[in-house]
């Protein structure tokens, strides 16, 4: 058993129902998203098909199945940040971070996604850089915090 | 307790507990469904069974609404059918505009009820589905853009075989079914039974199709196109051509496949005949040798996936001996066409099959050797069926062929493969007289027979007594393989389908077919074994003169290669 799974063991009793979301959080905070290993193991651990597991996870918009990059980028598409003025356009961030919404950049830097809301709204558009959020960011703005991030070296 | 209620302004007497839709059913009055499923608790997800009941301000699903005594119910007011309609009308609004080139054109739910609602435009249009269609799986094909979500082929995986290799993934309108990580179908548990394909709305899950390769086989002066058929596909073909199940059937059926260009065709009831063979000298092996017991059939290649996957410390128990399908193949190339003076490279072997996973099993390492394939192509039932509609076969017009290639004769026993506790039934009767001497007495086996997914008997054979038991539905193995897995030592012989109630309803068969037509098909089979004079495998004179010239005697070494495989122990995927 993998050591991560191992030390959930005792939290997390094989017949409670809730033990499942718990320990795919644990897993998520650990490693940043899912991994197709762990959510096998865990599958093992509750006698549960990975399918259902799988298919459980995608209904929530926390967990993610693929690496980030070492920039995260996350960008409000609720009602209010897309309809505030000055919205960010989410092709024209695909092209400067290299990346699709919701993949990641080729060098591993950069990652996108879109989501919901962030609860920020009378202060839209709201962008998340890992765990920074910035708050009412104008295209040009958040031209020149790529740019800086692009050029800093490791 | 009883009571009366109102539908449509008349008295009908309802019985308190059912729902609505049970008295609709017994009156006759037809409400459309795309997620009900006979024997499965109703969800009531996809709505078009609504009904309007006076004093409830919604409308209500019958399916799982139950009835009560002040209740004045209409089914088809305008406010229903508005409903019904809307409903139709935004499931079609991501569908693809396909029918005319789509597998399921004519048979397929969501187009007849579109039809019978009397839609006659695109009322919305949404952004597609841009999934693409997952092809990796050598049995089964998936087409996302298809599927209306109606979660029916989910429930069956889950319930019905136990594996829950599809699920719905995603959520409001980004949901689809998928498997985790969105990964092809055969590197997930999937064991390709095609249970699936039987309960879909739509064309959302189908075979591969092998029509067009056989075809081109049929078509090719150089190949030498020969053809076998499993046991129970002449009586779903009578099905579907609205023929009469009767003697000829068999001997028109073999004289389309003559006009089809097929030069010979072999019943697979014949090999499975040889099956029974090697499998009742195994077993008597394993039986005097006291070791590996229980022994479990492996004819069922879902079945025999599914413990590769999930119980592989349960593989040594397999029966070693191949299925009738190999079998038929190895023996058809490697004797029979060569001394029609045929080399195996030009012979094209297609089989017809009620079931998907052969197609899976014919493409694996098992069916072939030094690059020549046992089996070239697998057809399913229905795709047989279309084969011979465009080649244009008239059955009306055909003289029945009698059966000219001697590897037709065939014991019942082989036949009774296609039904749960058939095969059983078979096997039992020949290791009763490899024990004894003797043939069993009475020959048939009532315990073993019926619409049921679990049977089990004790056989008497000599002064020994076996048991014996024959589980379909492939979910319901898993209680008895646990039972297995920690230590009950008192079964001897486990008959495994994982298709419930066996072959006759296999995930290749006929879409839509009912309890009715899966009870016309067990009874062909007995019939045949009722009126058969040969119902033992080993009075089969085609197999004993197979062991008298060439392979010896039952699970000998020499036939080990040929007629068993060996065990699997490394993991496929
Ligand atoms: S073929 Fe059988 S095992 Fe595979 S997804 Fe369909 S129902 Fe499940
Ligand atoms: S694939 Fe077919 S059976 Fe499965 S949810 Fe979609 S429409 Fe229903």
């Amino acid at each position: 058993m993998n050591e991560l799974i191992e030390k959930m063991v005792p939290r997390f009793p094989v017949n409670k129902k809730d033990s499942l979301l718990g320990m795919l959080q644990e897993i998520q905070k650990a490693h940043g998203f899912l991994t197709e290993e762990l959510i096998r193991e865990v599958a093992q651990y509750l006698h549960l098909p990975v399918n259902k597991i799988y298919g459980l996870a995608t209904f929530y918009d926390q967990f993610r199945f693929h690496a980030l990059g070492k920039y995260h980028f996350q960008i409000c598409n609720g009602t209010s940040c897309h309809l505030s003025e000055s919205s960010i356009n989410i092709k024209d961030l695909e092209n400067q971070l290299y990346t699709k919404d919701g993949g990641i950049s080729r060098d591993r830097k950069f990652s996108l996604e879109s989501v919901s809301c962030m609860g920020s709204c009378e202060q839209g558009p709201v962008v998340k850089i890992n765990a920074t959020v910035f708050t009412n960011v104008s295209p040009d703005e958040l031209n020149r915090i790529i740019r800086s991030l692009k050029d800093k070296t490791e | 307790m009883q009571f009366d209620i109102e539908i449509n302004g008349e008295q009908v007497t309802a019985k308190k507990g059912e729902t609505i839709k049970n008295v609709l059913d017994r009156i006759g009055i037809k409400v459309p469904t795309l997620c009900n499923m006979n024997g499965f608790t109703p969800t009531g997800s996809c709505r078009l069974c609504v009904v309007e009941v006076d004093g409830l301000q919604g409308l209500v699903p019958s399916c799982s609404h139950q009835v009560e005594e002040w209740m004045k119910i209409k089914t088809h007011s305008p406010r229903v059918l508005k409903a019904r309609k809307t409903i139709v009308e935004l499931l079609l609004a991501r569908h693809p505009d396909e029918c005319l080139y789509c597998n399921r054109n004519k048979n397929c739910e969501l187009q007849s009820l579109a039809e019978e609602l009397d839609i006659r435009e695109r009322k919305h249009q949404t952004k597609r589905l841009s999934i693409q269609i997952d092809r990796a799986c050598s049995s089964i094909e998936r087409d996302p853009a298809k599927c209306i979500l109606c979660g029916r082929c989910i429930r069956i995986c889950d319930e019905v075989i136990g594996v829950a290799a599809i699920d719905i993934m995603g959520r409001g309108s980004d949901s689809r079914i998928g498997t985790s990580y969105n990964k092809g179908l055969n590197v997930s548990s999937c064991v390709k039974c095609g249970q699936c394909i039987m309960v879909c709305p739509t064309a959302a899950l189908s075979e591969r199709s092998n029509i067009q390769t056989v075809l081109d086989a049929l078509h090719n002066p150089e190949l030498f196109p020969v053809i076998q058929f499993s046991p129970t596909v002449p009586a779903s073909i009578a099905e579907d051509f609205n023929l009469k199940t009767s003697k000829d059937i068999l001997n028109l059926f073999r004289a389309a496949l003559k006009k089809m260009g097929f030069r010979q065709i072999f019943d697979t009831s014949m090999a499975a005949d040889l099956t029974i063979m090697e499998e009742a000298a195994e077993f008597i092996d394993r039986w005097n040798k006291q070791s590996v017991l229980p022994m479990f059939t492996s004819c069922c290649p879902s079945w025999v996936r599914y413990a590769e996957e999930e119980k592989r410390k349960l593989l040594p128990n397999l029966s070693s001996t191949r299925s009738p399908q190999q079998m038929m193949g190895r023996v058809v190339k490697n004797y029979i066409t060569s001394s029609a003076g045929q080399k195996p490279s030009s012979v094209f072997v297609v089989s017809v099959m009620p079931c998907t996973s052969k197609k899976h099993e014919a493409e694996g390492d098992v069916m072939k050797d030094n690059n020549t394939r046992y089996v070239d192509a697998v057809l399913t039932t229905r795709e047989l069926v279309r084969l011979i509609r465009l080649m244009g076969i008239d059955f009306s017009c055909l003289e029945p062929e009698p059966n000219d290639t001697a590897f037709s004769l065939r014991s019942s026993a082989g036949k009774l493969f296609g039904v749960s506790g058939g095969h059983l039934e078979g096997l039992i009767r020949t290791i009763h007289y490899m024990m004894t001497g003797q043939e069993i007495n009475p020959i048939k086996i009532n315990d073993l027979r019926g619409l049921k997914t679990k049977k089990e008997t004790h056989i008497k054979i000599g002064k020994q007594v076996l048991k014996v038991m024959a589980v379909s539905g492939l979910a319901n193995v898993k209680s008895v393989l646990d039972e297995i897995e920690s230590g009950r030592k008192d079964v001897h012989i486990v008959e495994v389908m994982t298709c419930p109630f066996g072959c006759i309803n296999g995930g290749g068969q006929r879409i839509g077919s009912d309890e009715k037509s899966l009870k016309s098909r067990m009874k062909a089979i007995y019939d045949v074994d009722e009126e058969e004079m040969i119902k033992v495998a080993h009075k089969n004179p085609i197999i004993t003169d197979l062991y008298d010239k060439f392979l010896g005697h039952p699970n000998s070494d020499q036939n080990k290669d040929l007629l068993h495989q060996v065990p699997i122990t490394e993991k496929t995927v």
